[in-house]
């Protein structure tokens, strides 16, 4: 198959590629551009651990491919540090103990980032709602959920100060 | 136990992952974030048939193909002797196909090419000539005269694998024959699979011109799994490195090694490049170890005043086409044997059988200590039927029945010695906790006004942490663990173990136990796991065995360091070693608290100003061999709602008592007890690995194979009581399996008991609405 070049704007740096048509995303953002942040859990958009932010909306990576993202900015876990600060979800993350093997943890932060970018202010079940389509094995979505209050108040924190 | 302060952080502090930072910004290094030069991949080929004859295998069109380096077959491997290769449970197992297949999803050849995708339209041209079999799928028929015997290869012709029975068999039958009271009932713990979110898989690297083989490999027992490697391959061990790096998840999956891993390491001795193989999800869920698929039998006898007499368990174990349990040599069904429980059983016999069907192997440990988990589910399932022949309060007869706190430790009548226990102090803690009164008042109420609501009591008992060498192994190597500590001249240390952590926290938790006993602050300690080149040799982590023995290790072998520490310090404050006293961090002067030596100062003395005749340096090792398991246990409570429309079960509340002795992190037990209670609830009404009459597996991917997401899994409220264990140095017992062996029955439980008044004793996991719909329609509810 043809290769053709892909370009994207990955965490604010642009990145252009060769991709064959049928190059999954994930498989271009992990071993053509060689950010390992985003993993591959299940193949069938079920587990969500690949779930990256496309113009800010999240999408599932695996059963996406790359040559559709041609042209747009993508968002991965390697973007949320900003000036070497963690981002109040990774923070969030790290004090509620909201991680145990780290596999999720990513696609999980991504999904969370664009619940609290539409809903700074969600309520348990809207949290429990917007990671839905996230599969966690490790943690019982107990304390992720409290990651992602503990981040939601930092946010509005920081939007008011 | 001397608490130390926050900045130290020893046991009992809540300090924060070390492991945390990497993993949040993407920096976690697994399995298939290894990309090395030269790197090639694998592909599996794999049988759509259960049972079938191998007429021959075409490989000419796939080796045609773009970028293919080699197809390996069965054949090819019988020439290296690597067809077949040894399970972990006196079994042996096919690596690739010869001859036939005997489970969907069989390995059948190995596909190698430059990229992944290439690799996997390759393994599309690989033309196999199948001729079908008849297909045993039911247990139940695995013995009958007129079944297909599966294993040619085995000299008795029978697909029978086992008999294993323990107890006494006449006592106990005496027992249940004069017994007044008796209650039978069957149950089955159905087949499901662990499914960490990280799949398994390898990355292979045989260096051609040193002859060393390192292996990147997702393996809960790395040292255990070069040896392995050694014995099989017959590569010199000391020639094999495995690498185990941060782990997705593995709770049982990544015990056991897979013919992907030896296909893999066999084409990179073949090619002297990299091969990377990484199974997909569907390969994960039809091919690697699956757990459980026990179909059970238990009669407990007992008197009219609900006090028991006797348990009989008879059951039957699927193990599918190998018997590829991964536990110790000497136990068919694991610690199965543990199936009285909590009570205080005067006789008690168990039996299992295990036979063969044209199914995945495994019988893996799932987040469970070696079939704990059936056992717990079926004698907390027949307590219920117990209380309701009797009429009884469930949770009042198993207050009737514990082993009383006095009589530990105390010898079951299945052979263990519990080394303690207080389980009415739990039990008690949880009824309060959930305010259980009031709750059989309101379940009284609903029931008068026709709405379904249950509650549901379990009180189990684990038995982990294996184990004493003189009982257990697995493949011959015993089941110690280690630790060795090294202390650096700033006083800041290294620590390496046996074990391997998936997720558990071990890099902030066995820091944790040095801090304790050295006062080195837990930040302060690097630890590392899971390099067989640097790590002391260990049996790896699983049943809830690393905080047990590898824990135990770590307390003795800081002690060791504080032996020498205690000689040193005598030497810089010219005292006698007898006049130190210690606490956690410095020794000093009797009397003379102002004269003393931080273990900082003693550690740099280790390296400039010794002892005459000392040698230098401050490090030790520990190879521990614990004298008994431990024996954690709990109480967990569950609330229930049905909605009579759908059959939809709804939990309400849940409540969890542990018990795990002495706590090192209570942050990180708290996350483990919330991750088990939810694969306990997804395995009681979620996930099923089925098969229909052809064999082919229903559940092979998340489509199908149903896990909890945040919205079906309920809210868990905990609660500790703490009983230490006796025999180990630090009074742990181990916590991660728990909650995942004591929940399924409180699930179950709660469910049969708001459909009790129909007349309903038993619900088969995994408790769908489908199913309790039914008894709704069936009982004109619905």
């Amino acid at each position: 198959m043809t290769a053709r070049p892909v370009h994207v704007t990955l965490n604010g740096a642009e990145r252009e590629a060769m991709a064959e048509p049928r190059l999954l995303l994930i498989h271009f953002i992990r071993d053509v551009l060689q950010q390992t942040g985003t993993h591959l859990g299940c193949d069938t958009t079920n587990c969500g651990a690949c779930t990256v932010l496309l113009d800010g909306r999240p999408i599932k990576s695996c059963t996406y491919f790359a040559v559709q993202a041609d042209g747009k900015k993508i968002t991965t876990v390697e973007g949320l540090l900003s000036n070497g600060k963690m981002h109040p979800l990774q923070e969030g993350f790290r004090e509620e103990h909201g991680l145990q093997c780290g596999f999720c943890t990513p696609g999980m932060m991504m999904s969370a980032l664009a619940l609290l970018e539409r809903n700074p202010d969600p309520s348990e079940a809207e949290i429990r709602a917007g990671i839905s389509g996230n599969l966690c094995r490790c943690t019982g979505y107990q304390n992720i959920v409290k990651a992602i209050q503990y981040a939601a108040a930092k946010m509005k924190k920081g939007a008011t100060a | 136990m001397t608490p130390t302060t926050p900045e130290v952080g020893g046991m009992g502090h809540s300090i924060k992952r070390r492991e945390d930072p990497r993993f949040l910004q993407g920096k976690g290094n697994y399995v298939d974030d290894v990309h090395l030069p030269r790197m090639v991949y694998g592909q599996v080929v794999r049988s759509p048939f259960a049972h079938a004859r191998i007429r021959g295998i075409n490989t000419e069109a796939a080796k045609k193909a773009p970028g293919v380096l080699a197809v390996i077959t069965g054949e090819d491997l019988a020439k290296a002797n690597l067809a077949w290769m040894p399970t972990l449970f006196h079994d042996k197992q096919m690596v690739l196909a010869t001859g036939k297949v005997l489970f969907q999803a069989q390995e059948v050849a190995f596909v190698v090419a430059e990229t992944q995708y290439q690799a996997a339209d390759a393994a599309e041209l690989v033309e196999v000539d199948y001729e079908e079999l008849p297909v045993l799928v039911d247990p139940h028929r695995a013995l009958d005269a007129n079944a297909p015997v599966l294993r040619e290869d085995r000299e008795e012709k029978s697909n029978h694998i086992f008999h294993w029975e323990v107890g006494d068999r006449q006592a106990t039958q005496k027992a249940i024959q004069d017994a007044p009271v008796k209650v039978a009932l069957d149950a089955v713990f159905q087949r499901c699979h662990p499914a960490p979110l990280e799949t398994c898989g390898c990355v292979a690297d045989l260096n051609t011109a040193t002859g060393r083989l390192t292996v990147w490999l997702t393996s809960q027992a790395p040292h255990a799994h070069r040896t392995l490697f050694a014995l099989v391959g017959g590569i010199p061990e000391e020639n094999i490195r495995v690498i185990s790096p941060d782990i997705g998840g593995g709770f049982g999956n990544k015990v056991p090694i897979y013919p992907g891993y030896v296909c893999a390491v066999v084409a990179s001795l073949q090619l002297g490049r990299p091969v990377k193989w990484i199974e997909t999800r569907s390969e994960n869920l039809q091919s690697t170890g699956f757990a459980r698929d026990y179909h059970m039998t238990a009669e407990i006898a007992a008197d009219r005043d609900g006090k028991v007499k006797a348990l009989r368990v008879k059951t039957l174990a699927d193990h599918g086409a190998f018997n590829a349990a991964a536990q110790p040599s000497k136990f068919p069904a694991g610690l199965f044997s543990i199936c009285t429980g909590s009570y205080d059983f005067p006789s008690a016999f168990c039996e299992v059988d295990g036979v063969y069907t044209n199914k995945a192997p495994g019988g893996i440990a799932y987040r469970c200590s070696f079939r704990v988990t059936e056992a717990a589910y079926l004698i907390e399932r027949a307590t219920d039927s117990l209380a309701y022949e009797l009429k009884m309060d469930p949770a009042e007869l198993r207050r009737k029945n514990f082993i009383p706190k006095e009589t530990f430790p105390y010898r079951s009548p299945l052979g263990w010695t519990y080394d303690s226990g207080n389980y009415d102090a739990a039990m008690k803690l949880a009824l309060d906790m959930i305010g259980y009164d009031d709750l059989r008042k309101e379940q009284a109420e609903k029931r008068k006004r026709g709405e379904l609501m249950g509650i549901g009591v379990s009180s189990f008992t684990e038995i982990v942490g294996a184990g004493p060498a003189h009982t257990f192994d697995i493949v011959g190597i015993k089941m110690f663990d280690s630790c060795e500590i090294r202390v650096h001249p700033t006083g800041k240390a290294i620590a390496r173990l046996g074990t391997k952590s998936q997720g558990q926290g071990h890099e902030t938790t066995f820091p944790q136990i040095i801090a304790q006993e050295l006062g080195i602050p837990a930040n302060d300690i690097l630890l590392e796991e899971g390099d067989t080149d640097t790590a002391p040799y260990g049996l790896g982590t699983y049943a809830s065995r690393s905080t047990p023995v590898a824990g135990a290790a770590t307390a003795i072998c800081a002690r060791k360091i504080r032996d020498k520490a205690r000689k040193i310090a005598a030497h810089l404050l010219e005292a006698s070693e007898a006049d130190l006293e210690w606490e956690p961090g410095k020794f000093y002067v009797k009397g003379a608290p102002s004269k003393s030596k931080t273990i900082q100062e003693i550690a740099f003395a280790a390296y400039t100003n010794l002892p005459e005749g000392m040698e230098a340096g401050l490090e030790a090792v520990d190879y521990y061999d614990p004298p008994n398991l431990t024996f954690p246990f709990g109480t967990y409570i569950c609330v229930v709602d049905i909605d009579k429309g759908t059959g939809e079960v709804k939990v309400r509340r849940f409540v969890a008592v542990d018990d795990c002795g002495n706590i090192i992190n209570p942050m990180i037990v708290e996350g483990q007890i919330h991750g088990g209670l939810t694969e306990g609830f997804a395995i009681a009404f979620m996930q099923l690995i089925s098969y229909d009459e052809q064999g082919n597996v229903q559940g092979g991917n998340f489509m199908d194979y149903l896990l909890p997401t945040a919205v079906e899994t309920p809210h868990w409220e905990t609660g500790k009581t703490c009983t230490p264990s006796p025999h180990h140095p630090i009074g742990a017992k181990g916590v991660g399996e728990s909650p995942n062996v004591g929940s399924p029955a409180a699930f179950v439980n709660a469910v049969v008991d708001a459909l009790s008044h129909l007349g309903v004793r038993h619900i088969d996991m995994p408790v769908t609405p489908w199913k309790v719909w039914q008894i709704l329609h069936q009982n004109g509810i619905s």
